[in-house]
């Protein structure tokens, strides 16, 4: 995945189609103080200065999917792991719940269920029936939509074929009103996202943990130089 | 074969608290079993209702439980371990804590992992880690360890305790069967004490490896984790001399409290208290060492996330309990210990409760603000436990002092045997 950050203007429509694809369970204010909020898709907002010389700059951020992820190694159970694909996935039923995935991700882009998952009641019924509703006692996180991915694999399958660029997308990337975000095939020289990702202006979230995130970002121009 | 009527007349003292049980002991063991209860009541509310009854959130998703286990497998290492090493060295005037110790370890060890099993959240499901196990995992190489080690503790314990047994079996006509079931048919020949002697130089040796790796894979569970500060190789050993602090400590306390409580004045003496004292010292200038080692060469390495974590520690947020760590781990014991004249039972006691404190507030300082400062600056988190994880920990205290005053009740806390060996040795004139 591709981040533009001179595109993204901060909307967050990625956050809201994140959460409705994935049936990510709502906390409530009063548990999201407490840290409880679960975001698969993140916006971070920072605000430089103060009035009138104001600078906001926003980072999505879902899961970096790590080449060598620290939160795999961890799992007693291996309730979470890479696969082949590259996209660090989470066995929901096999999860018990130690956490210590969440405590190593250096992006700490991983949620845990600290009670049953709830929803607002007229929310109910809109749940995404492809996405397993989760349970208390459990982490999840962000697997770039890889119900999305199955589906168009069995497609490509079935017509014999190998999966197009853009061919398939997350509900972050297909739903954010000024193209900020982009995903595909990095292996695949020839893709969108990976002329992108060799862009000069592309950069990786702490990439001196050597976790190889698959998430570049493509960073924002000066600002006062037009 | 000895008489053992005769040596159980001779140790009399030791035998009397098993005899009879006065309003002390009531009401000792009726509160400790209501906090015990309750915390039963307090894990139920938690099973059902799920984790978010903890104060625990993102990202402070490690708290008081992993405090509270790695404190507590900390004190379970002073016990056998110093056990096997006196014995090792042939240090006469082990022979009446060493009984003392192995039951701190032992009870210790089944306080420590317990939260874990608080802290799952699907408890229910914790021998997953056995069925589906992840061999890369830290804690599979905890659990593994940990379990080695409660079982070398429990047999070391045991097979040290079956000489003494035999002679309460041969003296409680009213719990014969349960001490005839224990003492496996003890009755001194000279081949059983031939095999007693090989079983338990063979669990001395045993058991000194084994725990040193139990602390070393538990401090792993964070020294492997890439997190600032936890990311360090000095914790293996950091942890174990921690541990071993820690350990000697509460020794120290239990010997203390029985001494006082079951009149064994007679066999603990000062000189027990000095010597223990003085290994309390050795540690306490180990443990100094070692802290200041690791927060200078995290301050003078100067990673910004490092620093970010040291001076929240140092001067942040939590630098109240910082200060309070170091002044209970080190500037309160240590002119105590340092002082022969202030190493008596009183000053060593003292000094030991102190230790503990800090030693808690230590486990604490390592876990909580790591977690509370994470690499990325936008995810910040505040904790403050919930009553669900307080009365899991009061529960755990209440449960382990039980453990120690029910155990008394029922096996003597000196070793007589090894009592009586030594004074035949020592009339043999050797």
């Amino acid at each position: 995945m591709v981040i533009d950050l001179d595109r993204c203007t901060g909307c967050q429509a990625c956050v809201v189609a994140c959460r409705q694809e994935n049936n990510v369970s709502f906390a409530g204010e009063k548990q999201a103080k407490l840290g409880r909020a679960k975001f698969w898709m993140n916006l971070i907002s920072e605000v430089k200065g103060t009035y009138p010389d104001v600078e906001m700059h926003f980072i999505p951020m879902p899961c970096m999917h790590c080449d060598h992820p620290p939160c795999t190694i961890v799992c007693p159970v291996a309730a979470t792991y890479k696969n082949p694909e590259g996209i660090v996935a989470q066995v929901y039923p096999r999860c018990i719940g130690v956490r210590m995935c969440i405590s190593n991700c250096p992006y700490t882009v991983r949620y845990f269920n600290w009670y049953a998952p709830s929803w607002p009641e007229e929310y109910e019924k809109g749940l995404n029936p492809d996405v397993f509703r989760r349970r208390k006692g459990i982490t999840e996180k962000c697997n770039f939509c890889i119900q999305r991915i199955r589906r168009a694999k069995e497609k490509a399958k079935k017509e014999k074929r190998r999966i197009l660029d853009g061919e398939v997308i997350p509900a972050c990337v297909e739903t954010c009103p000024s193209e900020a975000l982009y995903f595909g095939d990095l292996n695949d020289p020839k893709s969108q996202v990976s002329r992108l990702s060799k862009s000069r202006r592309a950069f990786r979230l702490l990439e001196d943990l050597a976790t190889e995130p698959k998430v570049f970002y493509l960073k924002e121009g000066e600002w006062n130089e037009g | 074969m000895r008489d053992n009527e005769t040596i159980a007349r001779k140790y009399h003292p030791i035998i009397e608290p098993l005899t009879r049980s006065g309003w002390p002991f009531w009401i000792t063991v009726i509160p400790l079993s209501i906090i015990f209860l309750w915390s039963f009541f307090a894990f139920g509310w938690q099973y059902v209702w799920g984790l978010g009854v903890t104060g625990m959130g993102h990202p402070m998703s490690w708290t008081l439980y992993l405090v509270n286990f790695v404190f507590f497998i900390g004190i379970s290492h002073a016990g056998t371990l110093i056990s096997a090493i006196l014995r090792i060295t042939d240090a006469g005037w082990r022979t009446p804590i060493t009984r003392a110790a192995e039951i701190v370890t032992v009870f210790a060890l089944a306080a420590g992992p317990t939260n874990i099993l608080f802290d799952l959240g699907r408890s229910a499901r914790f021998y997953w880690v056995a069925l589906h196990a992840q061999f890369k995992s830290p804690l599979l190489w905890d659990f593994t360890c940990i379990m080695i080690y409660f079982v070398t503790s429990v047999v070391f314990l045991y097979v040290l305790m079956i000489p003494d047994i035999a002679i309460l079996r041969d003296r409680f006509t009213g719990r014969r069967w349960f001490y005839k079931l224990l003492s496996l048919g003890w009755s001194g020949t000279e081949r059983q004490e031939r095999i007693l002697k090989t079983v338990s130089a063979f669990l001395c040796i045993a058991v000194i490896p084994i725990a040193v790796s139990v602390h070393t894979v538990v401090s792993w569970v964070f020294g492997m984790q890439t997190q600032p500060m936890w990311h360090s190789t000095i914790f293996g050993p950091y942890f174990v001399t921690g541990a071993i602090y820690s350990g000697i400590a509460t020794i120290i306390i239990v010997a203390g409290i029985l001494r006082r409580v079951y009149h064994l004045e007679e066999y603990l003496q000062p000189i027990h208290f000095n010597n223990m004292g003085l290994l309390l010292l050795t540690m306490s200038l180990l443990w100094f060492y070692f802290t200041f080692a690791e927060y200078l060469t995290t301050l003078y390495g100067g990673g910004t996330h490092e620093l970010a974590v040291f001076w929240v520690k140092i001067a942040g947020k939590y630098s109240v309990m910082f200060w309070l760590m170091v002044l209970f781990c080190f500037i309160i014991p240590f002119p105590v210990l340092a002082m022969k004249r202030s190493r008596t039972i009183l000053g060593t006691s003292i000094a030991s409760i102190s230790i503990l404190i800090g030693m808690w507030l230590e486990r604490y300082l390592i876990i909580i603000p790591t977690l509370s400062e994470p690499r990325l600056p936008y995810d910040r988190g505040a904790y403050m436990p919930s009553w669900v994880e307080w009365s899991m920990m009061a529960g755990l205290s209440a449960g382990f002092i039980l453990a120690i005053v029910l155990f008394s009740k029922f096996f003597p806390v000196i070793s007589i045997w090894e009592m009586e060996k030594e004074k035949n040795e020592m009339a043999d004139g050797r």
